[in-house]
């Protein structure tokens, strides 16, 4: 006898923060994953010649690109919080206040980010 | 995702947790300081640590990476089994070589 597994009916789901962490979670891991043939590609460019290098990194200090750098620490650092909070729940006993933890994440990232457009003004 | 897989990319996430957040702060120290080609390079070239660092984050990146887009395509794309096999080595077959490509440029030459 086969069970038949029902699909969920309705998007319900989607509002709620432990859903909306996991996807944060997994878009975050996506947009890393295209992001690091490119990086990559960048420090290659140092084989060629350091001013090829040095030209990207003066392109890199125009405003639109520093804000996209910003949000790419964000990304990062929500990747790396989220996949603690990912592990924690894992291996550790549930604990309460779990929503307020995957909150925390968010904040931390976004200070972080902050932080890094902030110095590098 | 079978059993070894999974708890493979565990593992990498791991083992990459000091990595990315030494990497964060290299990333806010650095800029702060104005990042250029001089003084990446001076910072890297020839370094043993630098080199041990960057080659194994490539290395931890290039499967995590590969294990989590193998898992996003099976649950939003329609590719199954050895599709999704396929697409996880040449997505890693091709983060290790670029990333084996940058870390030679930065500290060999």
């Amino acid at each position: 006898m086969s069970a038949t597994i029902q699909q969920p009916r309705t998007i319900g789901h989607r509002s709620d923060l432990f859903w909306i962490a996991a996807m944060v979670h997994r878009i975050s891991g996506v947009l890393l994953a295209c992001f690091l043939p490119l990086h990559f590609l960048v420090l290659g460019l140092a084989i060629e010649h350091a001013a090829s290098l040095d030209r990207f990194l003066k392109w890199t200090e125009e405003p639109g690109v520093r804000l996209i750098e910003t949000a790419l620490v964000f990304v990062l650092a929500v990747h790396l919080l989220g996949g603690i909070r990912v592990l924690l729940i894992e291996n550790l006993a549930w604990r309460p206040g779990q929503k307020q933890i995957a909150t925390a994440v968010i904040g931390i990232a976004g200070t972080v980010a902050m932080l890094f457009l902030l110095l590098t003004l | 995702m079978t059993l070894r897989l999974y708890l493979l990319q565990r593992l990498t996430a791991v083992l990459m947790v000091p990595l990315i957040i030494a990497h964060l702060v290299t990333i806010i120290y650095a800029t702060h300081h104005g990042l250029s080609a001089a003084e990446i390079l001076g910072r890297t070239r020839g370094s043993l640590g630098w080199a041990t660092f960057y080659g194994s984050f490539v290395l931890l990146a290039a499967v995590h990476a590969s294990l989590g887009v193998r898992s996003v395509a099976a649950d939003w794309t329609p590719l199954r089994s050895a599709a999704l096999d396929a697409l996880m080595w040449l997505f890693c077959l091709a983060l290790v070589l670029l990333g084996a490509r940058g870390v030679y440029a930065v500290i060999a030459t």
